[in-house]
């Protein structure tokens, strides 16, 4: 029988604040991190984390990473020692891009000053493995390590990368991830040019009005650790991935396939992972990116995947509260939706006020709901969420947690 | 080579470089190896291109690797400057 993995920890760091409870607290009660078009993490400050030394050896997507990790790897219990054998632990974090803002400065030092005053620590600011690399030192990780990179995807592919890696034996508990620091001038052109990003600034998935994503920055770590052992070890899990799953568009560069057929077999194969039906599901935590485009091809694929139970289903996108956190966006929203699970609450879709033609799922405007009030859990029965990220190129990836 | 390079500015750039690439000034003397300091080939680099910028003496990684101390880097700058 394969082995079962539960999550024994999570941090984030959000536009909503340092921490995986004011992630879900906050959104919750309803309030938005978005300022001014841009959800920053402001309330981070890496001296609370990191020595002057190891701050400036990170970039600040690595520097993010370190900051959920601390607080993931005390939930666990893991602060002074990894309870396994160090080869025995691996470690995943995801990104969409990396050291954006360091590639960006040393390039800025390269045309100024030449190549003999570029940084020395360029590269390893830069690499999108970076926030692996960080978490391993930090932590004393020596099993299997890297990065996953599959844009607003990445975040979901490392939690369901660890996953498979403890399924598969290769680890007996792996620390996971996703962070990203693009709040840049060249990352907000490129968007914008592109015409992804949303011109008003405003972030509202599902609504009728929606013009773009609006960026984001932090990151989310869990520990995933194999069931038996954590159990053994007397660990108290906050929670478990029941399935995974990961398919491919195939059809465009950033464009999402339209009637989302990939990501609808995504979620059924996730849901097959899982062994559990449409019927059994409480929750949805979409990807909603507040694009014309995604809303309306993931509302197709969640009809196509979950049938009659799509219209049951609530629906919500953190989005909606902290905007897009691209690489991060799959490990903020699963710890996200492993906390909505445990408080036994939908939080909401906040600024969900109009309703688009052929959007007619129920995507829980206004304010959060409680899962038995809605009838959709009943008493102490574990729920069960999925979790959607898909990303430019794209990369389906999704997750079925349990709580 | 520049005018009015002295061995105590060498120190004092030096120092400051050091601290700048994190190591704990009050920890950082000649006699500090860099073992001690936790400086390593990269904050050598970085160290090195404050150097140059400074008094224009170029170090390069074989010059430095086998240095252990901190006044060791600066006696190899005083002498390359003068």
């Amino acid at each position: 029988m394969r082995r079962r993995v539960v999550i024994t920890g999570v941090g984030a760091v959000t536009p909503l604040g340092v921490g995986a409870d004011a992630l879900i607290d906050r959104w919750i009660d309803g309030r938005c991190g978005i300022e001014d078009g841009e959800g920053q993490a402001d309330e981070f400050d890496p001296s609370e984390f990191m020595t002057r030394k190891e701050a400036r050896r990170s970039d600040r997507f690595a520097q993010f990473a370190i900051g959920a990790s601390d607080e993931a790897l005390a939930q666990a219990g893991w602060s002074d020692d990894l309870p396994y054998e160090p080869t025995r632990v691996g470690c995943v974090i995801g990104t969409g891009i990396g050291g954006l803002g360091s590639l960006e400065e040393q390039e800025g030092v390269l045309r100024e000053r030449g190549a003999k005053a570029v940084s020395p620590l360029s590269v390893p600011l830069m690499m999108g493995n970076a926030g692996a690399a960080a978490l391993a030192m930090r932590h004393g990780i020596h099993g299997h390590t890297y990065g996953v990179v599959s844009a607003c995807a990445a975040g979901a592919h490392a939690v369901g990368t660890g996953t498979r890696m403890i399924e598969g034996g290769d680890a007996d508990a792996v620390v996971v991830g996703g962070a990203e620091a693009a709040l840049t001038g060249l990352a907000a052109a490129a968007f914008m040019a592109m015409g992804a990003t949303s011109p008003s600034g405003v972030s509202r998935p599902f609504d009728r009005r929606r013009d773009g994503f609006v960026m984001g920055e932090g990151a989310g770590v869990l520990v995933l650790e194999d069931a038996e052992a954590a159990e053994r070890r007397g660990a108290e899990p906050l929670g478990e991935v029941l399935g995974y799953a990961a398919t491919s568009d195939a059809h465009h560069l950033t464009a999402p396939e339209p009637s989302g057929t990939d990501a609808a077999r995504a979620i059924e194969l996730a849901l097959e992972d899982a062994g559990v039906g449409p019927g059994e599901i409480d929750y949805v935590n979409a990807h909603g990116t507040s694009t014309p485009l995604n809303d309306r091809s993931e509302t197709e694929s969640l009809k196509t995947a979950l049938g009659d139970d799509a219209r049951r289903v609530p629906i919500s996108s953190t989005k909606s509260a902290i905007g897009h956190l691209l690489g991060a966006a799959g490990a903020v929203e699963a710890i996200a939706t492993i906390q909505a699970l445990r408080r036994r609450t939908v939080p909401p879709t906040l600024g969900w006020e109009q309703r688009d033609e052929g959007l007619d799922l129920d995507y829980v405007p206004d304010e959060a709901r409680t899962l038995d009030a809605n009838g959709n859990g009943s008493g102490e029965r574990p729920l069960v969420a999925i979790s959607n990220s898909f990303g430019f190129g794209g990369h389906n990836a999704v997750l079925c947690l349990r709580a | 080579m520049e005018a009015g390079v002295t061995t105590d500015r060498v120190e004092q750039v030096i120092f400051d470089g050091l601290a700048e690439v994190g190591a704990e000034r009050d920890e950082i003397s000649r006699d500090a190896t860099f073992d001690a300091l936790d400086v390593d080939s990269l904050d050598l680099v970085e160290v090195s291109q404050i150097i140059e910028d400074e008094f224009g003496v170029e170090l390069e990684g074989d010059d430095v690797k086998d240095l252990k101390t901190v006044g060791e880097v600066i006696d190899l700058v005083v002498a390359r400057s003068s």
